[in-house]
């Protein structure tokens, strides 16, 4: 029969092409882990890597013979800093804090920035100082002659224990941690106590009346809306209508010299607030609901109110799943850069945060901003920034799984 | 034998126990404040709405609509606000995106739901989620620093601009990725056993099943996740503000720079901006534009899956 000769023939060309095709679709499943794979890489490759010192002044010319800038002693480097500084830098540096005051790792600094100025002239990735060291050796004895060559790590307990400065060499992430973790504190506070309680009003008191689906609906819509709208929200509403409250005029906390004019860590906090609060409430409505019905009524009908029923039985066994959709809505505030531009975050800090009512800047903010900058030296910055960033989302992560089964070995029932 | 009569209740002997609801005062503020709470939704919506509403109609009472929507510059310091090159390059990079998203979220879904084990699916869904928990900052860092120089070295130097839509679109476009094939995957996990079974009983081969019939069946999920991850897109802000460029400009070249609605927002209001200005209330419409986008694209996402759900179940 030729019908089924046909069939045959065609049955090794079918088998063949679904092969092909399965092998495509795992490819692109591929693909996609190889993505992040290559993300975590070039954030790895930049952070860490060969620089290239050139100074401005040649050390060995400021110091007598034989000695070491490094090891010099303080009156050495008075002498160094009177003759060397502008007049003017003198007299600023002088009114910050008088150099007889200054300790010898003070005058040091000073030296270092101010008269050496050590420049970085080149700067090279990981994989490049790991495997092509030679080329790098040759080139810097050919372009930069005087350069020392180091190996420097971007990332580093300095970086993360430094304020922000103009530098990329001495500039640091502490300003924008702070600023991170004071943001999200205000965050956290808001929405989690207001996304909970929505999400037990909706799930255990809301009838289905077309109010409550409205409510329900327009939660949904909220969630999927870009989150820079929010961000336009918050300046017109925290940073402009809510002035007084925000910038702490109105407790008469106004910061030394400080003007935020509503610019401050409240207004961000509370926008990042709104922002996740629809995820809140939706994660907390779906552990809710997974608490079994017969909890509820065996919890009734022993003569527990309604709300006793909530707080002593359906609060207890969901709390856990409750918490993991509410970290993980605070992850996405914690990276989250386009409302807090809007909302108007400041570019550059002099001081910490220190308060709700300071002026901010968060690590996504500061990331922002050196990435956009043209020179290299502000990449790696940028990259040992997005390690701090993505650390402490994973710690914070993985506070909320360690705490999360800690409350389910507590839980009395499933 | 007699019955024991012996009140239960100390209230039963003093003749005031009752059955009848009792009044809890406390149980009605805290149902208050629930309340309360559950309308803090609706005040961001009315928020939202009377915040781009009434800087945008200040806007519009000196730049007519018809100027807003059909212009084709915008130049806010010389008084021309056409908001057309902002949603061009919006389009360019929103569809870049999903040229990748689509295609590539449609093949892991496909490959997720039809051919990976248990086991395997339960590895790779969380390293597809752990793409979209990262900071979109860090994809935008990395489409400038990564993508573009390959893109550069891939078409020559000179063809392609330091900042461009293509790139940006592309990185976007891995980054709607997990939303794309997750919302896909449900689709196709949805489509019922027995359609399956009844195209293997007929001598068709997996990949026949799943191309021929499960995919055609859950169209509408896929279509539903397709218009989900172009609202995302549009309203996807890191990438294009450090990618695309900076400076609105018409042009339908993906390899030169053009700034998108979002762009243009975090840009104009990075900088000093003085409120009462007509830049700060610009901003607010293109605001209004885009909030309009992608509730609405949203809300047609939405009612696609609500409808695909009831006829399977």
């Amino acid at each position: 029969m030729s019908g089924s000769e046909d069939f045959a023939a065609n049955l090794a060309s079918r088998h063949a092409r679904g092969d092909r095709w399965r092998l495509m679709f795992m490819l692109s499943t591929m693909l996609a882990i190889v993505f992040l794979g290559a993300l975590i890489l070039t954030i790895v490759d930049d952070a860490f890597g060969y620089v290239v010192m050139v100074d401005e002044v040649d050390q060995r010319s400021l110091v007598p013979d034989g000695q070491r800038l490094e090891g010099a002693g303080a009156e050495t480097l008075r002498a160094i800093i009177d003759e060397g500084l502008s007049p003017r830098r003198y007299r600023a540096l002088e009114r910050e804090k008088p150099f007889d005051e200054r300790s010898g790792a003070d005058l040091y600094d000073i030296v270092l920035y101010e008269i050496v100025k050590p420049q970085v002239a080149e700067t090279y990735t990981l994989f490049e100082s790991l495997f092509e060291r030679k080329r790098i050796v040759e080139e810097t004895t050919r372009a930069h002659p005087d350069g020392e060559l180091i190996f420097r790590s971007w990332a580093s307990m300095r970086f993360l224990s430094t304020s922000l400065t103009a530098r990329p060499l001495t500039t640091g992430v502490l300003t924008a941690v702070k600023g991170s973790l004071l943001t999200i504190s205000i965050t956290i506070l808001f929405s989690f106590p207001i996304g909970i309680a929505a999400a037990i009003w909706l799930e255990e008191y809301a009838s289905d009346s077309r109010l409550n689906r409205f409510i329900q609906v327009n939660i949904y819509n909220l969630a999927g809306v870009p989150s820079i709208i929010y961000g336009m929200l918050g300046l017109a509403i925290f940073v402009r209508g809510l002035e007084g409250f925000t910038s702490g005029s109105a407790f008469g906390a106004s910061a030394a010299g400080e003007v935020a004019n509503g610019r401050t860590v409240l207004s961000a906090g509370l926008t990042l607030a709104l922002l996740i609060l629809p995820v809140i409430i939706i994660n907390a409505q779906e552990a809710i609901r997974a608490v079994s019905g017969s909890l509820r009524q065996s919890s009734l009908a022993v003569g527990a109110t309604k709300w006793q029923t909530i707080w002593h039985h359906v609060l207890p066994a969901s709390f856990d799943r409750i918490l993991t959709g509410a970290v993980l809505a605070v992850s996405r505030a914690i990276g989250e850069t386009a409302p807090l531009v809007v909302v108007g975050a400041s570019t550059f800090l002099t001081q910490d945060p220190s308060g709700v009512f300071s002026k901010f800047t968060t690590l996504p903010i500061q990331i922002y901003q050196w990435t956009s900058r043209p020179q290299a030296e502000f990449r790696h910055v940028a990259a040992a920034a997005i390690i701090v960033l993505l650390a402490l989302m994973l710690s914070l992560n993985a506070f909320a799984i360690i705490t999360r089964n800690r409350l389910r070995k507590q839980k009395r029932f499933g | 034998m007699k019955p024991v009569q012996t009140a239960m209740y100390p209230e039963e002997t003093r003749g005031v126990l009752s059955f009848g609801k009792r009044s809890r005062p406390h149980e009605n503020i805290i149902q208050a404040v629930l309340v309360f709470c559950a309308a803090v939704s609706i005040l961001t919506t009315l928020g939202i709405i009377v915040v781009l509403g009434t800087e945008s109609s200040a806007f519009f009472r000196e730049v007519s609509l018809r100027e807003f929507l059909t212009g084709r510059s915008w130049q806010p310091s010389i008084g021309e606000f056409g908001i057309l090159p902002l949603v061009n390059a919006t389009l360019m990079t929103s569809l870049a995106a999903m040229l990748v998203a689509l295609p590539l979220g449609l093949g892991v879904a496909v490959y997720l739901a039809e051919y990976a084990s248990e086991r395997v699916r339960e590895t790779l869904k969380p390293i597809l989620e752990v793409l979209s928990g990262v900071p979109t900052v860090v994809y935008g860092y990395f489409a400038l620093t990564v993508v573009t120089p390959a893109l550069r070295n891939l078409f020559g130097q000179d063809s392609i601009e330091v900042y461009n839509t293509l790139s940006a679109g592309l990185v976007m476009g891995v980054l709607i990725l997990p939303l794309v094939s997750s919302m896909c995957e449900d689709a196709l996990s949805a489509v019922p056993r027995s359609l399956r079974e009844a195209a293997y009983a007929m001598g068709a081969t997996k990949l026949e099943t799943s191309v021929m019939i499960i995919v055609p069946a859950a169209f509408s999920g896929i279509a539903a996740a397709f218009i989900l991850g172009l609202s995302r897109a549009v309203g996807e802000t890191m990438i294009v503000a450090l990618a695309a460029g900076a400076g609105p400009k018409l042009t339908l070249n993906p390899l030169k720079a053009a700034e998108t609605m979002t762009g243009h927002i975090v840009r104009i209001s990075g900088g000093d901006i003085s409120y009462d200005s007509m830049d700060y209330r610009s901003l607010f419409a293109i605001a209004l534009v885009l909030f309009v986008t992608t509730l609405a694209l949203n809300m047609v996402s939405r009612s696609i899956v609500k409808k695909y759900r009831e006829v399977y179940e």
